[in-house]
């Protein structure tokens, strides 16, 4: 076994979970992976918090105020950052709202949506400040690399991965780039 | 004689008359482009096209060749001039491309593809646009509209209808419909009018089709926008 010197975390904001759906998508070389690094703060190892980290991988993009904070932890501790996923990279679908009045969506959801109880719009002091739009991660901390689909492939996953960890600049064949 | 420009040293015969754009097409080299389409007069607003003639920046699709023009097409400093302004067009509209019925068969998408856009690296400014359902057999999605023009040219002269139009200036600017009350189901627009089969992105779409084909096996999901607009041509 070799060295396990490279750290790496993973974390989704205003995302799905899709990506990190994805990122298993590349099934038994996860294996290989492990040979080559070690989980830091990730959905898989239930860390909490980002330590001193080489890759930090974000899914989602920023669309409260816990967003902005988690981002800010990963770029803080994270040499190469990377935005894999349409959100991350463009808002995605979460900012199909960015043209609704915020206050609109919430009495939508709430409100006058049926089924909930008490049709009240939550206020709890623990629950994030949401933001008026939701923006891509750049548009807040520096991104050193994009992994663009919705959600990318396994395979450009893995491309990509293995491009970095090689210390090759990544590179991704024409039918592993697509925006959807 | 044949009149002759080059192209990144290739030599391209052109006609009197004939644009760059015009003698690149006949000879099937690619110059990426998204408002010209060689059915329609050209717009030259894009401005994807530029090339470099003896040192200066021209729209290829119209300018006129001339005999002798050196033109500079594929090249690194082009290509990062057209990558930006690609760039610039995701975030000035609000191209969603896994919630759009056209991903996979937008040209705009297929630009960027081509030229490796990996993010929109601009700030978004995630305008309030309008969407138009009104048409029972057509919607618009002004979301989506580049203001190419291709749609205003096809129903103008094409399809004799003149239904769209363009609206103000610069970032004010909005594609209208030709009726009183501005909405497209108020207009005699067919589906099957060229206006609806040219729009290059998703803004105009025939309703009742979208996944007929899956993503995934759409046209740009596997050729490149130049295999698809050459013919599979020149490299």
């Amino acid at each position: 076994m070799t060295e396990r010197q490279i750290r790496l975390a993973t974390c989704s904001l205003a995302g799905c979970f899709g990506c990190h759906m994805s990122f298993l998508d590349i099934d038994e070389r996860l294996f290989d992976l492990v040979e080559l690094i070690e989980f830091d703060r990730t959905p898989l190892t239930d860390i909490k918090h980002c330590g001193p980290c080489d890759v930090g991988i974000v899914e989602g993009g920023v669309c409260n105020a816990e967003n902005v904070h988690v981002l800010k932890e990963f770029r803080k501790n994270c040499k190469v950052l990377v935005a894999i996923g349409a959100c991350a990279i463009n808002g995605g679908l979460p900012s199909l709202r960015n043209n609704i009045d915020l206050w609109d969506c919430f009495q939508e959801v709430y409100q006058y949506e049926g089924g909930l109880e008490g049709g009240v719009v939550p206020n709890d002091p623990e629950l994030p400040l949401p933001f008026d739009k939701v923006h891509p991660i750049y548009e807040v901390v520096k991104v050193d690399y994009f992994l663009p689909g919705c959600p990318p492939s396994g395979d450009a996953i893995w491309r990509f991965l293995t491009d970095l960890l090689a210390g090759r600049e990544p590179k991704l064949e024409y039918e592993q780039l697509h925006f959807d | 004689m044949n009149k002759t420009i080059t192209i990144d040293g290739l030599s391209v015969p052109f006609q009197e008359g004939q644009t760059i754009m015009d003698a690149a097409l006949a000879a099937g080299v690619y110059i990426p482009r998204l408002c010209h389409n060689p059915e329609f007069k050209p717009h030259g607003s894009c401005k994807l096209c530029t090339v470099k003639v003896n040192g200066r920046n021209v729209a290829s699709c119209t300018m006129p060749a001339v005999e002798g023009q050196q033109v500079l097409n594929d090249t690194d400093e082009l290509n990062a001039d057209r990558l930006a302004l690609t760039q610039m067009l995701f975030v000035e509209g609000n191209h969603l491309c896994p919630a759009c019925e056209k991903s996979g068969n937008c040209q705009l998408q297929a630009v960027a593809y081509y030229l490796g856009m990996m993010s929109p690296h601009y700030n978004h400014f995630y305008p309030q646009r309008e969407v138009d359902a009104s048409h029972p057999d057509v919607i618009l999605d002004r979301n989506r509209c580049i203001y190419c023009e291709l749609c205003v040219r096809a129903s103008r002269d094409a399809d004799g209808k003149n239904v769209f139009g363009l609206s103000g200036r610069g970032i004010q600017s909005s594609l209208v419909v030709n009726s009183a009350s501005g909405r497209l189901g108020d207009t005699s627009l067919a589906a099957t009018d060229k206006a609806v089969q040219v729009c290059p992105t998703g803004a105009i779409l025939q309703k009742g089709k979208g996944f007929t084909v899956p993503i995934g096996r759409r046209v740009f999901d596997h050729h490149t926008i130049k295999e698809i607009q050459t013919g599979g041509g020149h490299d």
